[in-house]
């Protein structure tokens, strides 16, 4: 480890700031790619799931009266 | 091999094949970036003029070298199925675009922070950061000319029209650094000959390229996943895929 304090790790004489707000959106940005589409599968999923099931309730309404 | 081709060709194969990858290649993925970070911002010695500054390196020189090598991605994939028609090759197109979006901004927004305690401005109309600044407008151009079209045939086509087109734009931001006069250093890490980067920074920068190179793979195959299966939602594979594991 090259810093001796959680202090002097955050403050990196000075340049703490740009450095941690650097990596912060950074780890923003990749969490945001990485769910959007594990987001959007689930959602695909889910929709033709429902439409799945809203077929065979809408066949088994149509054998009924005939 | 030809079998291989076309397999490629098939969305099921594909899909499967794809998601396999991803179970193995996400966790890895994220170790490797999570060790590179913790490696770079807190056991490397600080650079000898830039300070504490540089270990905005680990993020920034990845992100832009990947940003890059994800247009060769998006563009090959486009002059694939402009020429050949294949679709799974649209579907590659599609899904590199908003990833390369993402990871130019990283470089751009990366690169100003460091720029301010380093050359003491945040931005600089230098030949290096406006020719990136031109790769973001292409990504993102090609997820809104996507968006604009109804007809998802066309719009791959102009798509991948468009990112040919911006092809000429990567050669310019390799060299710009060397063909104008620029605030933006050369590079550092050569193929060939001593690299101008000491051992022990080298070793994690050289971990996080792979990290990022890992998470555009990773990204891509996810977003072709949930590309593929909203343009085959209606195929017989989709439904028995639902029925086999629910909405999950």
């Amino acid at each position: 480890m090259y810093f001796d304090s959680v202090q002097s790790a955050l403050s990196m004489d000075g340049h703490g700031s740009f450095v941690w707000v650097a990596y912060l959106v950074t780890l923003l940005i990749i969490s945001a790619i990485l769910l959007l589409p594990t987001l959007r599968r689930r959602r695909l999923l889910h929709r033709v799931a429902t439409e799945l099931a809203r077929q065979e309730s809408g066949h088994a309404n149509r054998e009924g009266p005939r | 091999m030809w079998s291989f081709f076309h397999k490629l060709g098939s969305p099921p194969w594909l899909y499967g094949i794809a998601g396999t990858i991803v179970r193995w290649l996400l966790p890895i993925t994220i170790m490797a970036l999570l060790a590179g970070a913790a490696w770079g911002l807190l056991f490397t010695s600080p650079d000898f003029r830039q300070g504490n500054s540089y270990r905005i390196i680990y993020i920034h020189v990845p992100s832009a070298v990947v940003a890059l090598a994800g247009y060769y991605v998006m563009a090959i994939a486009g002059a694939v199925s402009l020429i050949w028609r294949m679709k799974m090759a649209d579907v590659a197109m599609k899904a590199a675009a908003p990833i390369g979006a993402a990871l130019t901004f990283i470089a751009l927004f990366t690169g100003a922070l460091w720029g301010k305690p380093t050359w003491g401005t945040w931005w600089e109309w230098d030949a290096r950061i406006t020719s990136m600044l031109i790769l973001l407008f292409l990504y993102v151009g090609v997820v809104a000319l996507y968006e604009a079209f109804d007809n998802k045939v066309a719009a791959g086509r102009a798509c991948a029209i468009l990112s040919l087109v911006g092809m000429v734009n990567i050669p310019i931001i390799y060299k710009s650094v060397d063909w104008w006069y620029s605030l933006h250093q050369p590079a550092s890490i050569k193929f060939s000959g001593e690299s101008a980067i000491d051992s022990s920074m080298l070793y994690p920068l050289l971990l996080m390229i792979g990290a990022f190179y890992a998470l555009f793979t990773c990204c891509l195959l996810m977003n072709m996943r949930a590309e593929l299966l909203q343009r085959e939602s209606r195929t017989a594979w989709v439904r028995k895929l639902v029925e086999q594991d629910g909405a999950h």
